[in-house]
């Protein structure tokens, strides 16, 4: 299979030349955009540091901020090899120019894992070329020279020229190549490595950091759109009399579903002065729905579908061994775990705001995938890409979501109607009945132990509303369903995984840690039921089957390294030690325990619980040990890890999506419950010493915690939970 | 329709908008006031908590109506320096998007509590929804600016 056929989306985008936008099956994201063919090399002064008259140095930022702390992490990587004081430092967001930056889009934990090496290389080759610009200003030997605290400094004068004395002719000089830029030991560094401040934090303190909603622009109207509860379903009839009537409404106008590549729902448009009078004139619009093919799914349609496709064998993507004969001649464990339907629910509702033009559109968008912007409001703006000014504000949240083309398409089609700026907000109720979930999943669980209770057999039928199947109906539907489940690290000598795809009419794709975390839940939890079914302590069963050290690895992928089965280990090791994995707790309490890679890092979690008196779980404390080779910022690491084990455990607790008639019932956070603040566990995170290549954070914290949860309310009450979420509201 | 005349931030302010409109909006929309934030428009989420007359508010769900000639506060009128340096020196934030209303909430209960205990915290603060989970360091935040030496726990 070609590398890109698993790897990636490709979108096809209407001006032509297909663009990967790159969000992708994790751990190999972004694989196409690293080997897209070489252009010539791109001054680093024009792409990623500008310095200025007054010694600030500006350095640019090419990937969207939407918490993970990415406008902090990167320019750390650009300082330390152009060796400027932090306090110089300004961050600004990179332009929409993929002539310049043609990794602009933001996901699968990969932003530091991708541009490591990439932003060290362009620090260092600005730092050589001022030091260059200082050699022949001073005639010396190139030795005598060094830089420090943006500036150059001459060992035997101890003359010193300012990076703003230099910057002018060393952005004439010749972009030395990048395998002759020395760079710097990992010894020397003064920043990476060294926790350091988010150059966000103070305006996001004091309400002045702007983020998508706070867009303002001269002249500009609101707008909301009432499309179809029902996935599918088309306006059939609208009555806009009323709604055009209420107070401030401007316009009322139908605005068409777009399928193709975007999956944009449509609707009838309603703009009007102000946010809330565009929310006024939407109630009382009256709309005659056609509720289209899907009317009669359900949460429970789709259960049925599920439990009757899994009678019948799934695809094998992995099939190591003889798995039907050991299970034959054993003792079979067996069990089923089902997963929900997930929200996205990031903090701002899905906006965007649009200036249209004759041949010049200037938008700002809260996106995790500026570049998607700009070429599909050019589609609908009939404009050449370029032609699109796309500025990229924060994001209040991302977790997958903002890659989506849906709402930049929806407010084109408005923004040309109205001629005239426009933000187009959506509500609450808006942002969780149209997201694009995270997929249910079933998977149908069968392992054995041998006589000597060693693990003999696992089989794994993994079923899904695959993710393929919605966006690329072209590409195998289990290539987006099966990471962390094709990996299994544990040494099994039969083993299988099968794929099913199960058809829905609900939209999903990739949530935070994506495939990663549907399968964890079920492979940590069944792995810990293999271990009570060989009276093993979980920790102990989990690190003999982790033996030899060896890789595990995808064997559709070329470029991923696949699961180190060592790294797993030392951080199951760390995560039991220093939880006191074994040691006596206070009574009503316990401890579960699971871990997982993804992402090419490596997270092992210990929760501890209890129960509410109502039988709901309590987690009292998780204690995290991670591995993601080279940490830039320790406390972004593990405020990133605390965030990924918050999120995780909200889904567990409380995530689910249903469906009735085709349409999502939760509408907003009393239907859609998530973790709060006196539901909130003490999170210990531990980052381990690591010389490998920086890998992903923003999701790798998720997956262990609800099978960690389950695990320890394994141990606490006997009975396994093989259901999310925990807690099911009525 | 008469002009609404509101007090926020200390300074007088006039209105054209109809009485029903929650006061979210017009901050947002009408004054440019954008520090306060929508989150969820039914008081399920407190990104849009200001202060009226010192207590904490869900603005998404107050009629302007009913604030008439009271003393409004937004994230942009707080000067409340020691929470929102304890703030940053947690390194609270992530996404940022829920922490005006989080400080909002955080600020109103320090008036009325200055010493509050982690169970306060709880009951004054889990109204307040983070996606970004950062519930602990907001804990841990309002103890150092309350002086409480227990942040560092």
């Amino acid at each position: 299979m070609p590398a890109n056929r698993r790897e990636f989306l490709q979108t096809g985008v209407t001006t032509g030349a297909a663009l990967v936008i790159g969000f992708s099956l994790p751990g190999k994201l972004w694989a196409a955009q690293e080997t897209q063919t070489p252009k010539p090399p791109i001054s680093p002064f024009e792409a990623w540091v500008h310095v200025g008259d007054d010694d600030r140095v500006k350095l640019i930022v090419a990937k969207s901020e939407i918490g993970q702390g990415i406008k902090t992490t990167l320019p750390m990587i650009l300082a330390e090899e152009l060796e400027v004081d932090w306090k110089q430092v300004e961050v600004q967001q990179a332009e929409t120019r993929p002539d310049i930056y043609p990794h602009l889009g933001t996901g699968g934990s990969s932003s530091t894992r991708t541009t490591y090496a990439d932003l060290r290389t362009a620090g260092a080759t600005a730092r050589e070329m001022l030091i260059s610009a200082a050699v022949a200003q001073w005639n010396v030997p190139r030795e005598q020279c060094y830089a420090e605290d943006g500036a150059v400094i001459n060992r035997q004068s101890n003359a010193r020229l300012k990076y703003s004395q230099l910057v002018a002719s060393a952005s004439r000089l010749p972009i030395p190549p990048a395998g002759q830029v020395p760079l710097k030991k990992r010894a020397d560094f003064k920043i990476i490595g060294h926790s350091t401040v988010r150059v966000d934090a103070e305006p996001k303190s004091n309400g002045t950091a702007q983020f998508g909603l706070d867009a303002r622009v001269t002249g500009m109207v609101y707008a909301v759109i009432a499309r179809c509860p029902t996935f599918g379903g088309r306006v059939k009839n609208f009555d806009a009399a009323k709604a055009k009537a209420s107070h401030g409404v401007l316009a009322v106008f139908p605005v068409e579903a777009v399928a193709k590549d975007v999956h944009s729902a449509g609707g009838i448009a309603v703009v009007a002065d102000s946010t809330w009078a565009a929310m006024q004139g939407r109630r009382a619009l009256v709309i005659d729905w056609d509720n289209g093919a899907h009317a009669s799914e359900s949460s429970e349609s789709l259960r049925n579908a599920f439990e009757s496709a899994a009678r019948q064998p799934g695809k094998p993507v992995r099939n190591d061994g003889e798995v039907e004969k050991a299970l034959a001649g054993a003792k079979l464990i067996e069990a089923v775990y089902e997963v929900p339907f997930l929200a996205h629910a990031t903090m701002e509702p899905m906006n965007i705001t649009a200036a249209p033009g004759a041949d010049r559109w200037e938008v700002w968008a809260p996106t995790q995938s500026p570049q998607w912007v700009q070429t599909s409001i050019a589609a609908e703006a009939g404009l050449k890409p370029e032609q699109v000014i796309v500025h990229t504000l924060l994001s209040g949240g991302g977790f997958g979501r903002r890659y989506m083309a849906d709402f930049p398409t929806e407010v084109a089609q408005i923004a040309k109607v109205v001629g005239k700026p426009v933000q187009l907000v959506w509500t609450r109720d808006d942002d969780m009945q149209h997201d694009f979930y995270r997929p249910a999943a079933h998977h149908h669980m069968s392992g054995a132990l041998d006589a000597q209770s060693r693990p003999l057999a696992w089989r794994h039928h993994l079923l899904s509303t695959s993710i393929n199947a919605f966006w690329h109906p072209e590409e195998p539907a289990h290539a987006s369903e099966i990471d962390g489940a094709l990996t299994l690290p544990y040494n099994f000598p039969n083993l299988r995984l099968e794929y099913t795809p199960v058809a829905s009419s609900v939209p999903v794709a990739w949530w935070r840690s994506v495939a990663d975390a549907m399968n964890a839940f079920a492979t940590e939890s069944f792995i810990d039921e293999l271990a009570a079914a060989a009276k093993t302590d979980p920790v102990q069963f989990r690190m003999q089957l982790l033996d030899p050290a060896r890789m595990v690895k995808d064997p559709e992928s070329k470029d991923d390294p696949g699961v180190s089965t060592a790294r797993l280990k030392r951080v199951l090791q760390t995560a039991a030690e220093k939880s006191g994995w074994g040691s006596p707790l206070p009574k009503g309490r316990a401890r579960g325990v699971a871990c997982h890679s993804s992402f090419r890092s490596y997270v092992a979690e210990v929760a501890e619980v209890s129960l509410n008196d109502d039988g709901s779980p309590r987690v009292h404390r998780v204690v995290a040990a991670v591995d993601c080779g080279v940490v830039i910022n320790p406390d972004g690491a593990r405020s990133q890890t605390e965030g990924g084990i918050g999120y995780g455990l909200a889904a567990a607790l409380y995530g689910a999506i249903t469906v009735a008639n085709g349409a999502v019932m939760q509408k907003n956070f009393d239907g859609y419950r998530v973790l709060r603040m006196n539901e909130m566990p003490e999170i210990e995170v531990h980052l381990l010493e690591s010389d490998e290549a920086p890998s992903g954070l923003g999701e790798p914290g998720v997956p262990p915690i609800a099978p960690a949860v389950a695990n320890a309310l394994f141990a606490l009450t006997g009975k396994r939970h093989r259901s999310l979420p925990f807690v099911v509201q009525g | 329709m008469p002009a609404t005349r509101l007090l926020v931030n200390r300074q007088n302010r006039e209105v054209d908008v109809s009485p029903d409109t929650p006061l979210l909006w017009v901050l947002r929309d009408t004054l440019n006031l954008t520090g306060t934030k929508f989150g969820c428009g039914a008081g399920l989420c407190g990104a849009c908590t200001v202060h009226v007359e010192g207590s904490a508010m869900r603005s998404c769900i107050t009629p302007v109506s009913r604030v008439v000639g009271k003393q409004i506060t937004t994230i942009e009128g707080l000067n409340n320096p020691t929470l929102q340096r304890a703030w940053v020196e947690e390194q609270v934030t992530q996404c940022g998007y829920c922490q005006s209303g989080q400080v909002m909430t955080a600020a109103a209960l320090l008036a009325e509590n200055p010493h509050p205990s982690d169970a306060d915290i709880d009951a004054a603060m889990s109204g307040n929804i983070c996606r970004c989970v950062t519930y602990h360091r907001i804990r841990r935040a309002i103890h150092r600016a309350a002086g409480d030496g227990r942040h560092a726990s």
